[in-house]
């Protein structure tokens, strides 16, 4: 009983995203403040009933009732509790429940917190909000159902891929989604401001928060999930420009883009049309990502549903809605007042530039990854576009855009001094330099390149520091008032400096793992040794073990370092009764910020075992880098000047409050 | 942190070279062994999703693999061996595409599209500062400009 209610809330879903797509925009075309009022209404109803139709799923699963089908499919008596909950969104319906339920929560937020905005930019966002939200609550009730029941009802269901039974399922696709999902908040306001035909500085200031809180919660979610394929995998890679990861790292270029033009529309009023063009693409390559994933049209490592029917459902939706926002775009853009003049050398100047770099990416990126979609199907002809291909191009592309990137903050708006900017940064270049000249003397060996993109790295943090300092006066003032300053300035100056850092941590991470990892595969008898990174592994024998649903066989390993016992590590190979399905599930020491990972092989006759052994340097900074990046997009969010027509509780008043107090 | 690099550096250099994929299928001579597991990390896996035969413990993985250390042990090229490997599995065996007719748009459109956006953003510019400023740019600025825009360009091996 309790699931035909929550599958009638569904349709109920349906029936108000249909009044919040329709009657706002009768308002705001009559100019009736009643109907326009519906909006907020509307989408708050929706999310509750979104948020009680997804609980009742949940229940389904926590109570593993298998007359669900969906239910049967996924999900087993056996499983861990944690796994049943997070096992709801494990599947193609699951998920596309999630993504509703996390769109209907963003047009609950612009109801609550948007009670700042004019009554017609309100009314048309959360009209758009609606269109997108009937158009999935549609997609799910008539292509993937989650609450069809089987009569009768099996005794026991068909289990969670093994692969997916892993706490990064509780924590990427929610973040990844919140990611993903939150900038159709940002689409709704260009659609909305397309459909007003007035576009300001003041909407770019309305747009912004929505934007970082997506790009924070997108960065966090790839973040998540790359380091999740890392430990899951068993074989030690962190990103394999697989279609699927491509599908979350489009909009995340683009979303990238935005932020950064919308910083320059808010404050200089310049880049309007081109500001109002990326909102559209960023939700559109969210969109286009959606369909790649859900519609099965690709196969990956990742893909855990293909069902070509629901492919054709998805592509009207992309058509309708990216082929409607384009025509609206093409139609009403010219209308738009181009903004604030600007000479090429200056910081709107840099920040076109990161947008040039960085929409070409996310361009290059689409066209590597359906190239041989559209290949295939015109001419029949088979190729493959791999990492080699991506890593080449996007490695390329890169380059100028990390030079650039600590200059950018260093250039004045309207008309900057480059030379100026260049001469500030000596001091960075020099750190750069040296420290990669320093790691070179100690390490030795290694290809070149290598320790340019080190020093590439590097010169990104020091660029960083050098900005806040720049704008603290340190040098110029006494230290006790470039402190003092150094307090004082905005978040979003904080948050760029902070954000910048983390990509240069990337940076020195991602390019010590290729150019500096060392891998060994060995056969091993209990008593055998291999060394890496230092430390050496002795291979102390095999125990077999037995988990709530599955059997599985873990190695000993004692790791030393110069004959002392430090640490020790079990590595394991499960086999999941249910799907008779093995995982590996790595053995990882970490030290410092860089790991070991080992590995385990298969058996050889003779009673020795195939180990694969890897000495990971610096891999976390990978990672840590991301997190310092969201990090930076937190603390810009929560800058004060923010403020109006941003989301805000009693929490940010407060924060900002003490902010004020402590200046 | 970067005390933590100068260790990680040391680490490294203490290590032993990298061996191969299984250990019976590793070459002697670790030279060619690094040839061969650079060509592997450019084919893919036929029946795998996305996985080059570098990473795949798929059987057809393990053949190619073992077909690719047979053709350099016989003193192929590297050229030589994609050359056969592609003659035997199709063009889907290459995870980077060679430069084609079918292939030019695949190269060509991050070059086209930098380009095109850098022309149209240096148009845009000159247009705006024309109407606002009253002058052309200056020397300096333009050579500026030009270092912007003109030199830092991904470079043209694919387009060539």
């Amino acid at each position: 009983m309790i699931i035909e209610i929550g599958h009638y809330a569904l349709i109920l879903v349906l029936a108000t995203s249909i009044v919040q797509s329709l009657l706002p925009l009768a308002g705001t075309l009559r100019n009736d403040p009643a109907l326009m009022a519906v909006a907020p209404a509307a989408a708050t109803a929706g999310f509750l009933l979104t948020l009680f139709s997804f609980f009742v799923l949940t229940f389904a699963y926590v109570t593993s009732d298998f007359s669900v089908r969906n239910v049967w499919e996924n999900s087993h008596s056996l499983k861990p509790m944690i796994y049943k909950v997070s096992g709801v969104w494990g599947n193609h319906e699951g998920s596309m429940m999630l993504w509703l339920l996390i769109l209907a929560f963003f047009s609950a937020l612009v109801a609550t917190f948007g009670g700042n905005l004019p009554d017609r930019l309100k009314a048309n966002v959360l009209a758009v909000q609606g269109w997108i939200t009937a158009a999935f609550a549609l997609f799910i009730l008539l292509t993937s159902n989650p609450f069809l029941r089987l009569d009768p009802a099996p005794g026991e269901g068909k289990d969670l891929n093994p692969i997916l039974q892993d706490v990064g399922l509780a924590i990427h696709p929610p973040l990844l989604y919140l990611g993903y999902v939150g900038f159709s908040v940002c689409f709704s306001f260009a659609i909305a401001a397309l459909i007003d035909g007035r576009i300001d500085a003041a909407w770019a200031r309305w747009v912004r928060p929505w934007a970082l809180m997506a790009w924070s919660f997108l960065t966090a979610g790839i973040a998540m999930g790359s380091y999740w394929a890392y430990y899951e995998l068993g074989w030690g890679g962190w990103w394999f420009w697989d279609p699927v990861e491509n599908a979350s790292f489009m909009p995340w270029l683009a979303g990238t883009a935005l932020l950064h033009s919308a910083l320059v529309m808010e404050k200089r009023e310049a880049l309007k049309i081109w500001t109002v063009l990326l909102a559209i693409l960023t939700f559109s390559l969210s969109l286009l990502g959606t369909f790649l994933v859900r519609s099965g049209v690709l196969t990956s490592v990742h893909a855990f549903a293909t069902d070509p029917t629901r492919g054709v459902f998805i592509l009207a939706i992309l058509i309708v809605f990216i082929g409607g926002a384009l025509s609206l775009f093409a139609f009403r853009a010219p209308a738009l007042k181009a903004g604030g003049l600007f000479a090429p050398m200056s910081r709107e100047g840099a920040l076109v530039f990161n947008n040039l770099i960085l929409t070409t990416a996310a361009a290059t990126v689409l066209t590597g990854t359906l190239y041989p979609l559209v290949l295939e199907s015109l001419t029949g002809e088979k190729i493959s576009v791999g990492a080699p291909f991506f890593n080449m191009t996007f490695g390329l592309l890169m380059v100028p855009l990390l030079l650039a990137v600590p200059f950018g903050p260093l250039l004045a708006w309207k008309r900057g001094d480059i030379l100026a900017a260049g001469q500030r940064l000596f001091a960075a270049v020099g750190v750069g330099l040296a420290l990669a000249a320093i790691v070179q003397w100690m390490h030795g060996g290694g290809p070149v390149l290598a320790y340019f993109g080190l020093a590439l790295g590097f010169y990104m943090l020091a660029g960083s520091v050098t900005d806040l300092a720049l704008r603290a006066g340190v040098g110029k003032v006494s230290a006790g008032i470039a402190r003092k300053r150094l307090f004082g300035l905005p978040g979003s100056a904080f948050g760029t400096a902070l954000a910048h850092f983390g990509v240069g941590v990337t940076v020195i991470g991602v390019v010590a793992v290729t150019a500096f990892e060392t891998e060994h595969v060995v056969e091993m008898k209990p008593g055998a040794t291999v060394s890496a990174g230092g430390y050496t592994l002795t291979f102390d024998g095999i125990r077999q073990g037995r988990g709530p649903n599955y059997t599985e066989e873990s190695g000993h390993f004692s790791i030393s370092r110069g004959g002392v016992k430090t640490s020790e590590v079990w590595s394991s190979k499960r086999l999941y009764t249910a799907r008779r399905m093995p995982t590996t599930e790595a053995g990882i020491r970490t030290f410092g910020l860089s790991q070991l990972y080992v590995s385990l092989g298969d058996h050889m006759g003779d009673g020795g075992i195939v180990v694969r052994v890897w000495w990971k340097p610096m891999i976390l900074c990978i990672w840590l880098g991301a997190l310092i990046m969201m990090a930076g997009g937190a603390v810009s969010l929560f800058d004060r000047r923010l403020r109006i027509g941003a989301p805000q509780g009693a929490r940010t008043t407060k924060a900002a409050a003490r902010l004020e107090a402590a200046e | 942190m970067i005390r933590k690099l100068f260790l990680a550096a040391v680490f490294v250099l203490s290590a032993i070279p990298a061996l191969a994929v299984n250990p019976d299928e590793v070459l002697s001579d670790p030279a060619l062994e690094a040839r061969a597991r650079a060509l592997s990390a450019q084919l893919r896996c036929m029946v795998c999703q996305n996985q080059s035969i570098d990473d795949s413990n798929a059987e057809l993985a393990r053949d190619l693999r073992l077909l690719v250390r047979e053709r350099i042990s016989g003193g192929d090229s590297d050229e030589a061996v994609i050359e056969y490997v592609v003659s035997r599995y199709g063009e889907f065996v290459l995870l980077k595409p060679r430069l084609k007719p079918e292939t030019l748009l695949l190269w060509g459109a991050p070059i086209v599209l930098f380009l095109g956006g850098a022309i149209a953003m240096a148009l845009f510019v000159r247009r705006r500062s024309g109407q606002a400023v009253g002058e052309p740019l200056t020397a300096d600025e333009k050579t500026a400009l030009e270092r912007i825009v003109g030199t830092d360009r991904p470079d043209g091996r694919a387009g060539s």
